[in-house]
């Protein structure tokens, strides 16, 4: 059976997978094929993150690469007689179109993924990431072979200067001439670390890369150590992401062992090695000065730079700190080189962009696009746009530290500088997509609510500002707002914008400021009409009952949680608004579509 | 203070401090360390222990330990269950998971159950949006929540418990 000795079973066992039972299906399909006696020719693979999200448990089986979603361990034990024994593909397991129609088979014909350009990402869903031989086996090391046997470090900076590459944690600053000054620092000590602290959320993209192919984070670290001339590393990895720590360690060990770590790199007189350090809960250690108290054992506080880290960071010493997809960048451009890189992307903005979309919309996951595409692409052709019929409202991008995109922007290129000009910011590449059910107060509350819970405390503005500003904003989606206060919303936000200590308190406003810029009538309707439009503020809207669809059914008034509903049998049933705590379980059980909320 | 306790946390000390490149930067590691060890929290005597151990004082060790929200100086549950807040999850339903976990196990954030079972937080980001809302209890994670499939996950566990 020589067809059959050449299958391979690609497993997903990314975080989402495997929060989505990956682990009873993979016991499912080798339990199988142990019954058939195919343990030994087909092997089952578990691969870091393949994306597509909210398809999970997912596998892909080769040598044809069919692409197998929602799957079960009923489903494994399917395929296995079907697909593997007898060569039919089990089509109820394919991937569906929002109509119910068959995409191809194929991973790479899916519309998720024929656009994507997978550069950081290129490992994820391919290989086995706590098996450094398939690291290797994808030209894992090779670049730094290349860097540490035929490159001067300063070659090597200029590789990555001239290829573009830019901070993939948020600012957007130049990673080659970060590394330059960073070399040019004295200092008989230097240190290199990854800022693995990813806390935006809706950004996923740093976990399933650690998760994923942990090997070219260590891989683009050991390259920065090279050329900045650091014998030290650390990676900050914050404690909600066990499994990453736990194939970080696993990765680390091995390249140890490989001599990719350690004394003597390749031979040569070139040392480092890397520390994993964990953190303990607490967003602010994302930002670097944050950060590097952190893994001295502080409180994890900013402080006011200058001095840079390059210049004073860790223990004083001059530090390079880069984010965990920036590195991931670094092997690729040192292999294929700058102009290779440089290639891809726009004017300002080179390469690609993982994005980590979320939300309302119909395919969830990572994507790895070229900068430079639009949001409508994005979201409408790669993520499949809204699900449910409804409308598209806005895009939240970069976080808490970010702002809304609403729908007339949707043809904007996204880099840097374009979504700067529109009141956000790429962040670290989470996408939050909200439809006309979502109401944009809310939302900026929401984060808001964030930024109060994560500001550390140490400066006025961020600690004190962000609070006031909750109030207000509490205030007006209680019903009790005024236009003052909209106004005093606004200049509140832009002195705390201009005089907090770091990046999260000058950038805590931006979700308010931005929302008050695109959906200023939505603000309006709050505290002028006392109406919330998008019918989401508990106070600001009622639940009533159409008294000529319902039908007396009485499902809704013993669903009520406070026996708000009255009426009796089969007419029409009321609701009595004091009592009414505005749940919304009746809108759920009625299958007569009687109930619905009105603002006001 | 107990023997035992003082013993302990010497001999984490000690291992964490034999991983560590650097003397001052091991003092969340050991916290860590300690929490892991005393079921989920770290007592006032293990933190008095280490501030000897370290020769820090004693203020020093909360002042870290009171900064990040994992670390904990009350008990907690066995099973300490901390559910992701943030916008994905939140305009996923995750507003409604959150009800039910309340319901279900008749606590509030930041209380344990009078069992000692389970302890429930709430948590930042977990990176794992595409399946929200998600919730991780020890170091599993489960996503795609609903009110009745959280009732579910708590029954099995309090099932298990009884076994």
């Amino acid at each position: 059976m020589a067809a059959v000795a050449t299958n391979t079973i690609l497993i997903c066992a990314g975080g989402a997978c495997i929060s989505a039972g990956e682990e009873s299906v993979k016991d499912a399909f080798k339990d199988e094929l142990k019954k058939f006696a195919l343990d030994t020719v087909v092997s089952v693979v578990e691969t870091g993150c393949m994306g597509a999200c909210n398809l999970g448990p997912l596998a892909v089986v080769y040598p044809e690469g069919v692409f197998y979603q929602k799957l079960t361990p009923d489903a494994a034990r399917k395929i296995v007689r079907e697909h593997i024994l007898k060569g039919r593909v089990v089509e109820e397991y394919l991937y569906k179109g929002p109509e119910g129609e068959i995409k191809p088979q194929a991973q790479e014909e899916l519309p998720f993924f024929t656009k994507q350009v997978k550069i950081a990402t290129r490992n994820l869903g391919v290989i086995d990431p706590t098996d450094i031989d398939e690291y290797i086996g994808r030209d894992g090391y090779f670049a730094l072979v290349k860097a540490v046997k035929e490159m001067t470090p300063e070659q090597v900076i200029e590789e990555i200067k001239a290829s573009g590459l830019r901070g993939r944690g948020g600012a957007g600053f130049p990673t080659g001439l970060k590394w330059e000054l960073g070399r040019k620092s004295k200092g008989d000590t230097k240190y290199i670390v990854c800022n693995a602290d990813e806390g935006d959320p809706g950004a996923f993209m740093d976990r399933a890369i650690l998760e994923g192919d942990p090997h070219t984070v260590i891989e683009g670290m050991v390259i920065g150590a090279y050329a900045i001339g650091a014998s030290q590393g650390y990676i900050y990895v914050r404690a909600e992401y066990p499994l990453a720590i736990e194939r970080l360690n696993i990765a680390i060990e091995k390249a140890r062992e490989y001599g990719f770590l350690g004394k003597n790199i390749l031979g040569s007189d070139f040392c480092f090695d890397i520390e994993l350090r964990i953190g303990a809960g607490a967003f602010v250690c994302g930002e670097e000065t944050a950060l590097m108290a952190s893994i001295e054992g502080e409180r994890g506080q900013p402080r006011v730079k200058p001095p840079y880290p390059v210049q004073s960071g860790l223990w004083g010493k001059p530090t390079v700190i880069n984010n965990v997809e920036t590195f991931a960048n670094i092997p690729p451009i040192i292999l294929k080189g700058a102009k290779w890189f440089a290639s891809i992307g726009t004017e300002t903005s080179k390469g690609t962009k993982v994005f980590a979309l979320a939300g309302k919309i119909r395919n969830t996951g990572l994507v790895e696009v070229p900068m430079g595409i639009t949001l409508r692409e994005l979201i409408f052709e790669i993520g499949g746009g809204i699900p449910g019929n409804k409308k598209f409202k806005a895009v939240q991008t970069g976080g808490p530290s970010g702002g809304c995109i609403p729908a007339e922007y949707l043809d904007t290129p996204v880099d840097y500088e374009s979504l700067k000009e529109l009141g956000t910011i790429m962040g670290s590449g989470g996408m939050v997509v909200m439809d006309e059910d979502d109401c944009m107060v809310d939302v900026a509350k929401f984060f808001l609510e964030f930024t109060v819970d994560e500001s550390c405390g140490k400066c006025t503005p961020c600690r004190e500002g962000t609070r006031v500003m909750l109030d207000i904003l509490e205030k007006i989606t209680n019903g009790e707002g005024t236009k003052e206060d909209l106004e005093k919303l606004k200049q509140l936000g832009e002195f705390i914008s201009n005089s907090s200590l770091c990046g999260l308190g000058q950038t805590a406003p931006n979700p308010v400021l931005s929302t008050m810029r695109y959906f200023w009538d939505e603000y309006l309707a709050h505290v002028e009409e006392k109406r919330c439009p998008a019918k989401k503020c508990k106070a600001l809207i009622r639940f009533v009952i159409d008294h000529d669809k319902c039908v007396g059914c009485t499902a809704c008034a013993k669903v009520c949680p406070v026996n708000a509903i009255t009426g009796e049998v089969r007419k029409p049933h009321t609701i009595n608004d004091d009592e009414c705590i505005r749940c919304g379980s009746c809108i759920e059980v009625c299958r007569f579509n009687a109930i619905s909320k009105v603002s006001p | 203070m107990s023997v035992d306790v003082k013993e302990t946390v010497k001999r984490i000390y000690e291992e964490v401090k034999a991983k560590s490149l650097e003397d001052g930067d091991m003092l969340i590691n050991a916290l860590h360390a300690i929490q892991d060890h005393f079921n989920n929290f770290i007592p006032p005597e293990a933190a008095e222990e280490l501030s000897e151990l370290m020769n820090l004082p004693p203020s020093k060790i909360y002042e870290v330990l009171t900064f990040y929200t994992m670390f904990s100086t009350k008990p907690r549950g066995k099973y300490v269950i901390r559910v992701c807040q943030s916008t994905p999850c939140h305009v996923t339903g995750g507003r409604e998971v959150i009800e039910a976990l309340k319901e279900t196990l008749g606590i509030d954030f930041g209380e344990t159950t009078e069992d000692g079972l389970f302890t429930l937080e709430y948590s930042s980001c977990l990176g794992l949006c595409g399946v929200a809302p998600v919730m991780m209890i020890n170091d599993m994670a489960y996503g795609n929540l609903t009110p009745e499939r959280v009732k579910a996950i708590i029954e099995e566990l309090k099932g298990g418990e009884k076994r």
